[in-house]
């Protein structure tokens, strides 16, 4: 009656090898690497781009222990850090002779040391998080509110474009609140301006307001446009994100969504977490506008700007050399116009400078409005988080053409001529954003944290085991084993699926670890319990697995519910626990019931006459 | 080796009223104390900033605090983490100060007064992601608690279903009490072992449950009482022995876990204990009150065959 059919003796096996297989990549720790890899969309990394780096690394004399490309670039492993850090910089300064424009990321980074044949079959090491491999993560909350505002600024101005392309008199657009307010001198200018917004911007929700004497229009954005509007802001938040990380060289970062308004980035081994911060933190955007010239002369005028009395459609500010200006807010062209951005120095006074260089639409854009506006100023703002500031205001001297502009004046120094090129080379971002969330975590205490979960682990187990093979006798030592089996499947499964590792993500194999030997302390006291009932054996052992396993199901399904209710509501952390409790439930029911059994029936099961079997002291009645 | 060498069943029933009372009184202090303390809730929760900071001798507390109170930054929180270099540094979170800013500077004050300061770990949370996790929180509990009724009601009774949970839930306001009373700091991990004692408990409260269903179907004769008594003292072993295991790991994680795992160890210890206590002797005597009768669990005969393999 102990006995499986062979398929199952042979499905435990199987099981227990894969189980030690893909396993096994996680002893090899880890080894340094230097990874290459593109920082731009049209430039790809080849084998061409192999040759370069072998050849850029034999001249310099640096010895490599491996090398490869896969889907994320060139990959060399090297012996030590020392190594690593030198063969980052050589091969940084050989792909990329311009440090102003980069084409390739070159980043530190660590590989698997688990012999090829592990990794041809996806045999891969867990994935540490970033508590156990130190880094830096971000939570960043994207201001909707903002996008939303910064799409109808845009809005107002394509509005006045459309009526002036259909010669539609109106006295004047505003954005008032979310609401783009037009107003006309008559209803019939209205009546037609209506249609042609309508016909122009389909985004756009119009209603009639006012009345006869003073005609107006209200346009909203509509909910889906808005919706849209949303999600593209966001995407473009992260796409800006991407290329900012590039800029710093990380190896896997990881840049997300969460939820409908956040996105998580983390930098895994980034060590100067200030400057991360810094370059990710930094939600610069360009804008160009018109500066009032009329208000701006008037000193009376500026007097009361500067006292919060600022004229209609007009924002005050302060200029670099502390000159007050106002400026119109209407803006002529924002830095989503601009393909490239150069710090460079001007050609005449050498000062620093920023070369700009716009698209087609605003190359066409800026030269209308240079043409009718010689002799005026325009002003060149850096929004930084949320706050704008005047860079500088030249006088159009004449018309400029090709789409080629230069920032420059204003006391700036090259560091932030470089800074002003990064961020607007970078890509401006669709809406502010704001860091909710940060952890940064540094390498040693990683280490210490795996040191500590480890040990945790190890001695709870042993504890475990000592006490099931003295209580236990046989039948403890089997469930040690399962419960080994046990463990052996969770970390085999962890690393199959690639989950990320975290601290409480190791509490949590200790936990199941400790949860899980509840189903052999119950078989093995069914097990007693029969065998005191006067149950031959062979008996007890059967009747003991198989009124257990109702037990354990039940038992194992609530503890299922409340890991499943973690994942589901848990972020971060809390999910690698929720992870690894409800993976480790699973294997669990495998491998104390099946696994345990097999053991027993292959040492018990199969002897024709059995008096005993050492299970502890079951003599008393 | 026998532990328990129990031949007759021990009479817990009997005793019925007097456990249900102990638990009453505890229950009722855990939230007198919730209610009149609180929770001591980490900068997860309420938002701020956490950072460790190891210095290479012995950090001096007090100077700390008073350089960075000094340098401007209000209601410092500083103390010891784990040895005596490393410290552990709050600020609360202030409307209007980037994240970045506010660690960056607090570092740069602290190597100016003394150049062995090493920045560990920064941990900042916003006040809105603070308040989500504490809301997540709360409704994960919440759905576990339905979702374990709903199984328990399906496999067993509703009455096993709902003493459970009762019992179980006492198990977390109980944990929830020793940290307001003892002002622990409650952090997520915190949070994670309460979830999982939750999940943990309900497990013994299970075998019981099973052990009452077989009594009825084997013992026809005897009244309720006895049945839960035996139900319990056949148990018992595997009770102490399972938790003791449990604990052992939990001791483990006590003792080499360090600073970052203390108090979800310390949850946890917490919660096997009463774990124990509210599935034995609070469970029980609920299921008791709520008047389960043999009919509950003994199914009419068409579905005999199902039940016989359980």
């Amino acid at each position: 009656m102990n006995r499986y059919p062979l398929w199952v003796y042979v499905t435990v096996a199987v099981a227990v090898v894969l189980g030690l297989v893909y396993t096994l990549p996680n002893f090899f720790g880890e080894s340094p690497a230097v990874q290459i890899s593109s920082s731009r969309a049209t430039l790809k990394v080849d084998t061409a781009t192999l040759g370069r780096v072998e050849d850029t690394l034999k001249q310099a004399g640096l010895p490599y222990t491996g090398i490869h490309l896969d889907q994320v670039g060139v990959k060399v492993r090297l012996a030590d850090t020392d190594t690593q850090l030198k063969a980052k910089d050589i091969l940084d300064q050989a792909l990329n002779p311009d440090p102003q424009n980069r084409s390739y990321t070159v980043a530190l980074n660590l590989l698997s040391a688990s012999p090829n044949w592990l990794t041809a079959i996806r045999a891969l090491p867990m994935y540490l998080g970033l508590d156990l491999r130190g880094g830096v993560h971000f939570l960043l909350q994207v201001d909707m509110k903002g996008a939303l505002t910064k799409r109808l600024d845009a809005l107002t101005g394509d509005i006045r474009t459309a009526l002036r392309d259909k010669s539609i008199r109106h006295s004047g657009v505003t954005r008032e609140g979310m609401t783009i307010v037009v107003r006309f001198r008559d209803p019939e200018m209205r009546e037609k301006a209506r249609r042609a917004i309508a016909d122009a911007l389909p985004d756009l929700a119009v209603v009639d307001a006012g009345d006869a004497v003073e005609p107006r229009l209200n346009a909203t954005i509509r909910p889906e446009a808005e919706k849209r509007i949303q999600e593209s802001a966001l995407k473009q938040n992260i796409g800006t994100l991407n290329k900012r990380v590039n800029e710093l060289g990380v190896a896997e970062p990881v840049i997300q969504q969460q939820g409908a308004d956040r996105i998580v980035v983390q930098l895994p081994g980034v060590q100067d977490t200030a400057r991360a911060k810094e370059i990710l933190g930094r939600t610069a955007t360009l804008e160009i506008r018109m500066v009032d010239e009329e208000s701006s002369r008037n000193p009376q005028v500026l007097f009361d700007a500067q006292k919060g009395q600022v004229p209609f459609g007009d924002e005050f500010y302060v200029e670099r050399q502390g000159s007050p200006i106002l400026v119109k807010k209407q803006v002529v062209l924002t830095g989503d116009r601009l393909t490239d951005a150069q710090a460079g120095f001007d050609s005449q006074t050498q000062e620093p400078a920023v070369h700009l260089t716009l698209d087609a639409t605003g190359a066409r854009i800026f030269r209308d409005i240079t043409r009718e506006n010689v002799g005026n100023r325009m002003a060149i703002l850096l929004f930084e988080k949320g706050k704008g500031e005047v860079i500088t205001a030249p006088v159009i001297r004449s018309e400029i053409g090709g789409g080629r502009v230069q920032i420059s004046g204003g006391r700036m120094s090259t560091t932030e001529a470089n800074d002003i090129a990064l961020l607007l080379r970078s890509g401006s971002l669709a809406a502010p954003m704001e860091i909710v969330e940060e952890r940064t975590v540094g390498p040693s205490l990683g280490r210490e944290n795996i040191e500590k979960g480890f040990n945790s682990t190890l001695w709870g187990f042993i504890a475990i085991m000592v006490f099931m093979i003295v209580y236990y006798s046989v039948f403890g030592l089997f469930s040690s084993i399962a419960l080994a089996v046990n463990l052996l499947f969770l970390i085999a499964l962890l690393s199959l699926l690639q989950a990320t590792l975290t601290l409480p993500g190791i509490a949590a194999i200790a936990l199941t670890l400790g949860m899980a030997i509840d189903a052999n302390v119950l078989i093995n006291e069914r097990v007693r319990e029969e065998l005191r009932g006067g149950a031959t054996p062979q008996a007890a052992i059967h009747a003991g697995y198989e009124r257990a396993f109702g037990t354990i199901v039940d038992s194992n399904v609530t503890t299922l519910i409340a890991g499943l209710a973690l994942l589901i509501f848990g972020s971060g952390p809390v999910r690698g626990f929720a992870v690894v409790h409800c993976l480790g439930i699973l294997t669990s029911l495998f491998s104390a019931v099946v696994v345990s059994r097999s053991m027993v029936n292959l040492f018990y099961g199969t002897r024709r006459r059995l008096d005993r079997i050492a299970i502890g002291n079951t003599s008393w009645k | 080796m026998e532990f328990f060498k129990i031949r007759r069943d021990i009479p817990f029933m009997r005793y019925a009223l007097i456990f249900n009372i102990i638990s009453l009184v505890t229950f009722l202090a855990a939230v007198f104390f919730l209610w009149q303390r609180g929770l001591n809730f980490s900068i997860e929760f309420t938002g701020g900033t956490v950072m460790e900071v190891s210095y290479t001798q012995p950090a001096e507390v007090d100077r700390i605090r008073q350089t960075l109170e000094k340098a401007g930054f209000a209601d410092p929180q500083v103390q010891n983490f784990g040895t005596s270099r490393d410290v552990l540094i709050r600020l609360p979170a202030k409307s209007g100060q980037s994240s970045a800013d506010l660690s960056r500077e607090v570092i740069e004050k602290l190597k100016a007064d003394n150049a062995a300061a090493e920045l560990r770990r920064v941990e900042f949370v916003g006040p809105q992601v603070g308040r989500e996790l504490a809301e997540n929180g709360a409704l994960a509990l919440l759905v576990t608690a339905l979702g374990i009724v709903a199984y328990l009601a399906l496999r067993f009774e509703w009455k096993f279903g709902v003493a459970a949970i009762l019992a179980n839930l006492h198990d977390v306001v109980i944990i929830l009490g020793f940290f307001a009373f003892f002002q622990w700091e409650f952090t997520t991990s915190c949070r994670l072992a309460v979830l999982a004692v939750l999940g943990y408990s309900v497990n013994e409260s299970v075998v019981i449950a099973d052990r009452i269903r077989e009594n009825f179907r084997k013992m026809r004769k005897q009244p309720i009482t006895e049945i839960i008594d035996n139900a319990i003292t056949r148990t018992m072993s595997r009770t102490i022995i399972t938790h003791g295991s449990t604990q052992a790991v939990v001791l483990s994680m006590l003792i080499f876990g360090g600073p970052a795992l203390h108090y979800f160890a310390v949850a946890l210890t917490i919660g096997i204990c009463f774990g124990i206590y509210s599935s034995v002797l609070v469970m029980a005597p609920l299921v008791m009150w709520l008047g389960v009768r043999r009919e509950d669990l003994v199914r009419p005969v068409k579905d005999r065959k199902q039940e016989a393999v359980v």
